[in-house]
């Protein structure tokens, strides 16, 4: 059921500085780029700022630009379409460009960020409909009850709040160890991926470091696994509009037959994007095959506290990252 | 008993009486009953004419901008739609769906469910198609926007894709009809002579209940041999 929006002020600054003056200004302000979340908070009724700052008109926050070490800067405010499109992320990046693409819809894609699609809040059904769990300042998680509808969420790093990263293009990053260029009241510093995406045991009312007031610039891709062989997979109900159930990015090198070094990520089944650390150090070196796949598929969701009605999330995941494997056989 | 009017957007909302008894969340939300009814009209009366000269009331929002470069958006936009560029009254809250419907009259883009996910509403902004319901009106004020009364000929011929849906009985109850051309347009503006996968991939984002995909996809094949 969606509502009339609150009324707002709105502001659309051209610059960086402007943007941060008014940031400054305005304590409740709300960051929009292309609000394909933020509205829907909005007509919901259950977030309400006073001010909203649109950042779609800066430039310096848009497009795609080449690094020297092979790597890509993509500007937050660059969006999917383009992400999917340009042919520098497509040759380097693929599984970049594949996650881009299985976002949502064509119409989404064509206006929703990759800021804002790494930068989006989780998709708990109770919490989006404005009950007063724990990520809402309450003191229950409705999501973890034993009746709760608890299809879409955690297996894993479970605190309080079982609710997952919605991000297709998060988990990408992460595989890909892309950094995140934070502006912070005039201070830019640079976050490692694992380190953007936080869970609930660090801050349970948001899912990355970043602080009300801070802008996400850019987005830098080392050239590190730039060409490599990758992967992506998305599990969704429906191919179109549905968030993943699972999904998974995978980037690697082989060298004369063997696995020389693999970076595995798994999405939707924790608070932040889930490195596989014990698949990649397990196949790190070993040549892919029949054998290993199997061996991949008995780890890969070791430790997983499945909730009452998850369950399918673990053989999900222990094949997703089966097939990832397989695709470099 | 207090009846309630279609809801419109164009007027501004103050806590109503208590609801009539109503099942479900329903109820919340019927709460809210327009402040004054006539403005409706009065809009309606603009719009025609195409140009809204804003009461000085409405002209500005209430802020005092303490840096010239950091003033709020001002509520009176240049709007370019199908070709032709409207003065109009928009709320810095509005979205474009509400903008083309109730202050531009072109009732043509439907609202289906107002949150992005069926299409509906679809309309093209400097070539590529978002959702008119999930974008503020603000966002497009320096775009050119095509909405699906400005797809068929001065003349009234149809596109090409018009006229494939026809043949294809793309429609059925019709209501997804709209977003269904827009999209379909636009994909062969882009792209004339698409493959049938790049044709799904194209239409993905506008939902059909009536289930009618098949026969659309035929409708965009068809014209693309027409364009
Ligand atoms: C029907 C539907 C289906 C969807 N399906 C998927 C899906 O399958 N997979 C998926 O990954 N996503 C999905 N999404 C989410 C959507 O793709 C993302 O919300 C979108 O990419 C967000 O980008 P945006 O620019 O529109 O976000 P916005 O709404 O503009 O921003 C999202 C959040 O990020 C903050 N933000 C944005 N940019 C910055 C910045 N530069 N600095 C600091 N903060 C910032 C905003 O304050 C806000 O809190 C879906 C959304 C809808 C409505
Ligand atoms: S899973 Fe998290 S967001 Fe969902 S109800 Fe529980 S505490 Fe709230
Ligand atoms: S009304 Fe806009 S997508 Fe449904
Ligand atoms: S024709 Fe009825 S929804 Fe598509």
């Amino acid at each position: 059921m969606t509502d009339v929006m609150h009324n707002f002020e709105l502001f659309q600054p051209a610059t960086l500085a402007d943007a941060q003056a008014i940031l400054g200004d305005h304590e409740d302000a709300w960051i929009i780029a292309g609000g394909m979340d933020s509205l829907d908070w909005f007509k919901h009724r259950v977030k309400q700022p006073s001010v909203v700052v649109d950042i779609a008109n800066i430039p310096d926050l848009h497009g795609i630009r080449e690094e020297d070490d092979r790597g890509l800067w993509i500007g937050a405010t660059t969006t999917l379409t383009e992400v999917n499109e340009s042919e520098a992320v497509q040759s380097r990046f693929p599984v970049l460009a594949q996650a881009a693409l299985r976002v949502a819809s064509p119409q989404i894609r064509n206006k929703g960020t990759i800021g804002g699609n790494v930068s989006q809040d989780t998709r708990c059904t109770y919490y989006r409909d404005g009950f007063p769990c724990y990520r809402a300042g309450g003191n229950t998680c409705y999501a973890n009850t034993p009746t709760a509808m608890n299809r879409e969420h955690a297996l894993f790093g479970v605190s309080r709040c079982v609710a997952v990263t919605p991000s297709d293009t998060a988990i990408a990053l992460s595989a890909l160890e892309a950094m995140f260029i934070v502006e912070r009241r005039g201070d830019r510093s640079e976050v490692a991926a694992a380190d953007f995406f936080i869970g609930p045991d660090i801050d349970i009312t948001r899912m990355t470091s970043l602080e009300p007031g801070d802008i996400l610039v850019g987005i830098r891709v080392p050239g590190k696994w730039a060409g490599s062989r990758q992967y992506f997979e998305k599990v969704a109900d429906r191919n179109t509009w549905d968030f993943a159930l699972a999904n998974i990015a995978m980037a690697a090198t082989v060298d004369a037959g063997a696995i020389s070094d693999i970076s595995m990520v798994c999405g939707a089944v924790q608070c932040t994007p889930r490195r596989l650390t014990d698949v990649e150090s397990l196949v790190r070196g070993e040549t892919p095959g029949e054998e290993l796949e199997t061996l991949v598929k008995r780890v890969a969701a070791r430790g997983a506290e499945p909730l009452n009605f998850n369950h399918f999330k673990v053989p999900l995941m222990e094949n997703l990252a089966m097939r990832a494997i397989r695709s470099l056989a | 008993m207090e009846t309630y009017g279609p809801y419109d957007p164009t007027v501004d909302y103050v806590p109503g009486p208590a609801p009539r008894p109503k099942h479900g969340r329903d109820g919340e939300t019927s709460s809210w009953r327009p402040l004054h009814m006539s403005r409706r009209n009065f809009l309606r009366g603009v719009v025609c004419s195409g140009v809204v000269i804003g009461g000085s009331a409405y002209l500005f929002s209430a802020t005092t901008p303490a840096r010239a470069d950091t003033r709020a958006v001002e509520r009176l936009v240049r709007l370019t739609v199908n070709g032709r560029t409207h003065s109009v009254e928009v709320a810095p809250n509005e979205t474009l769906a509400t903008t083309l419907r109730y202050r531009l009259g072109l009732t043509g883009t439907k609202i289906g469910c107002n949150q992005g996910e069926c299409g509906a509403c679809t309309v093209i902004a400097d070539g590529t198609t978002i959702y008119s319901c999930s974008t503020l009106t603000h966002r497009v004020r320096d775009s050119e926007i095509t909405t699906v009364e400005g797809i068929a000929g001065e003349d009234g011929t149809l596109h090409p894709v018009q006229q494939a849906f026809i043949e294809e009985i793309g429609p059925q109850c019709g209501f997804c009809t709209p977003g269904q051309v827009v999209s379909a347009v636009a994909l062969l503006n882009r792209n004339p002579n698409p493959t049938i996968e790049e044709a799904r991939l194209a239409m993905s984002g506008n939902l059909c209940r009536c289930g009618a995909y098949d026969h659309y996809l035929r409708g965009v094949m068809k014209a693309a041999e027409r364009v």
